[in-house]
């Protein structure tokens, strides 16, 4: 599934610009530890994490992720966005808590 | 062709930088995107190391005909004990880094599971270097 119909479907906020690469969602990885993430997400996941700080826009950029989802309402960190649209990232927030949004991507791909 | 960086010590925020822009490099090129994210990968974890660990450094990224080639440099306190140091999960990070999502102990275990070859020389208290090598 494409990356918008992932946004519509699971009502995710947009934070980061509205204009972005249209993406094909393969996967999903869950993670807060930034090198665990590194290594173990897959090229065209689906990464939700509660960790807010600038550095998510370099993992997510270099893993290649197709998009990170901010659980539990968590905010990304001043600069955050700014820093990801730069690198071509996208970034959604969301009230649900990781497991739910996993069993939903899990049922929508 | 060689990009040379420079690594501030204290920079978390521009953490990545070097990656980042060799990344953008090798795309450039149309070197083939598994080989990117490997590239990538070991690249920002040695970034990382550079400024946590050995507290600012160099960078030199050399692509080759069949190959990259990519130097850190610190002058920071060494590894005093390598084994420990490849062990995943095993990180002498602070707190605060940890707190930043980093220390998770995946540093060095990562570089080796994504590169070809992996080097390290370090020295108590002179600092370390780490060659990266991976195949195109």
């Amino acid at each position: 599934m494409k990356v918008s119909d992932l946004q519509k479907d699971l009502g995710l906020e947009v934070l980061t610009s509205k204009d972005y690469e249209d993406r094909e969602i393969t996967g999903c990885y869950i993670g807060d530890l930034l090198s665990w993430v590194m290594g173990r997400a897959k090229a065209g996941d689906a990464w939700i994490t509660i960790m807010s700080n600038v550095n998510i826009a370099a993992v997510a950029s270099l893993a290649d992720v197709a998009c990170v989802i901010l659980a539990e309402g968590v905010k990304p960190d001043a600069g955050v966005a700014e820093k990801a649209d730069s690198q071509g990232i996208i970034i959604f927030s969301s009230g649900k808590t990781s497991y739910e949004l996993a069993s939903l991507i899990s049922k929508a791909l | 062709m060689i990009k040379h960086y420079e690594i501030s010590g204290t920079d978390f925020a521009n953490g990545g930088e070097a990656s980042s822009d060799f990344k953008t490099v090798l795309k450039k090129l149309g070197v083939p995107m598994d080989v990117i994210r490997k590239v990538s990968i070991a690249m920002y974890e040695a970034e990382i190391n550079t400024i946590i660990h050995g507290h600012g450094g160099t960078c030199d990224a050399e692509i080759m005909p069949d190959r990259v080639v990519i130097t850190f440099k610190d002058s920071g306190p060494g590894i005093k004990d390598i084994d420990l140091a490849m062990q995943e999960g095993y990180s002498t990070a602070t707190d605060q880094i940890r707190e930043l999502g980093f220390g998770a102990g995946m540093g060095l275990p990562n570089i080796k599971k994504y590169t070809d070859d992996m080097q390290i020389e370090t020295s108590e208290g002179k600092g370390t270097t780490v060659i990266l090598t991976i195949k195109l």
